[in-house]
């Protein structure tokens, strides 16, 4: 079984991030011990089945009885490893705000109105070429506790499984153009500002469906085999 | 091509990841099925009542991907007391590095709000002496600190805490 490159430095934010407060008390003290990759690390789950039931698993405005209020949206883009090879039947699993920026959950409490008709979660399986594909509505930014005046810019969460326990990645597609970027500690808690570039979706005309719905696009790419010769640039 | 970097789990995981089958890695009347509880501690020792725990591991043969097992566990919740309760079945022994054999384990992944991303764990069942003592990746952690990877036997299956930070700070891996 071939093991997986390791992951370059800059790329993922550092547990230990005073300007996220919440790091403090939550991150490891003693260093990391090395672990070779084995079958236990070079496997993992196949979840389909299990998680991705329903036929509007995907479409996040289909699944009550009306219409979410907001910018209908659709969310499209390819799972991939850093060789370039698509992932297949991987599981992608997203949730989000509501268009006012409040989440379906008891914790938020911030005086945004929820939405009867918006629960804020999808799933679905990428396909042959490692497509996946949402519809949703365009989730507001919030305010958090962090620092005074702290906003969170607008994003969703997205959970990949991959194809290994070496692949799991969990994180937030950000919208172009945000101008809450610049103020956002957890955004910035990645150190390679291309890296950070990456979490960011591209506005896609093409997949743009006229008279219905914006498209975004968004690529993630999770980690691939070692030994890779030619790594292109994207 | 270029990784996609990690971001927080947090806050309001659970409108997306967990479900209720989730902490069922096998169905609680499997043949040898048993219980592995913990809690979730912070470096002040506060339960982290907004973490998410997830598990993988071989089946009881050592082998993995069989259609009939998930292997894979999640639980985990917010607004929850910091525990969590994954049901399984002790996996086999699977080769490790140079033809050696790891004792029993369980890898772990812990997510959390306040974690930017994962910790990887692993779980090893302190029943199981005779193979830990020729486990090569426990071999690689500091004696000192070995007993933090053990799950202990307990009526009705075995407990293991995760300490995030602090005294008893649980060993965790870079893979």
């Amino acid at each position: 079984m071939r093991r997986y490159a390791p992951e370059p430095e800059g790329t993922h934010p550092p547990l230990d991030y005073p300007p996220y407060r919440s790091t403090e008390l939550r991150h490891p003290k003693q260093p990391l011990v090395y672990l070779p990759q084995t079958i236990t690390e070079l496997t993992g789950p196949q979840l389909g089945r299990e998680r991705v039931l329903g036929e509007h698993d995907h479409d996040l405005t289909r699944q009550h009885e009306g219409e979410p209020i907001g910018e209908r949206i659709i969310v499209s883009g390819r799972v991939l490893d850093t060789a370039g090879k698509p992932l297949r039947g991987t599981l992608v699993e997203i949730w989000q705000a509501n268009s006012a920026g409040r989440y379906r959950h008891v914790g938020d409490r911030w005086p945004a109105p929820l939405d009867p008709n918006f629960s804020g979660a999808g799933r679905c399986l990428t396909d042959d070429e490692g497509r996946y594909q949402f519809v949703t509505i365009k989730p507001g930014p919030y305010p958090w506790g962090n620092h005074h005046n702290a906003w969170r810019p607008a994003h969703i969460h997205f959970s990949l499984l991959g194809q290994a326990f070496a692949q799991r990645l969990v994180t937030q597609m950000y919208f172009p153009g945000d101008p809450l970027f610049e103020y956002d500690p957890i955004f910035n808690s990645v150190p390679d500002p291309a890296a950070r570039a990456r979490m960011v979706s591209h506005f896609s005309l093409e997949d743009t469906i006229p008279d219905w719905a914006q498209a975004y696009s968004f690529d993630i790419v999770l980690r691939g085999p070692d030994q890779t010769v030619f790594e292109e640039e994207h | 091509m270029s990784l996609t970097p990690s971001q927080t789990v947090g806050p309001f995981f659970s409108i997306g990841l967990p479900w209720p089958g989730g902490p069922y890695v096998v169905p609680e009347d499997s043949p040898g099925a048993t219980r592995i509880t913990g809690c979730v501690y912070d470096g002040a020792g506060e339960p982290i009542t907004d973490s998410l725990v997830e598990t993988w591991q071989a089946d009881p043969e050592g082998g993995f991907g069989a259609a009939e097992f998930r292997g894979f566990g999640r639980a985990g919740r917010e607004a929850g007391d910091g525990t969590f309760e994954i049901v399984t079945v002790k996996p086999g022994q699977v080769p490790g590095p140079d033809g050696t054999m790891q004792a029993p384990h369980i890898d772990v992944s812990v997510f959390a709000r306040g974690m930017l991303q994962r910790c990887v764990t692993r779980i090893y069942f302190a029943d199981e002496q005779e193979a830990n003592d020729r486990d090569p990746v426990l071999a690689s952690v500091p004696a000192e600190r070995r007993a933090t990877l053990l799950a202990v036997p307990q009526p009705g299956g075995y407990r293991f805490d995760i300490h995030l930070q602090g005294p008893g700070e649980t060993v965790f891996f870079r893979l």
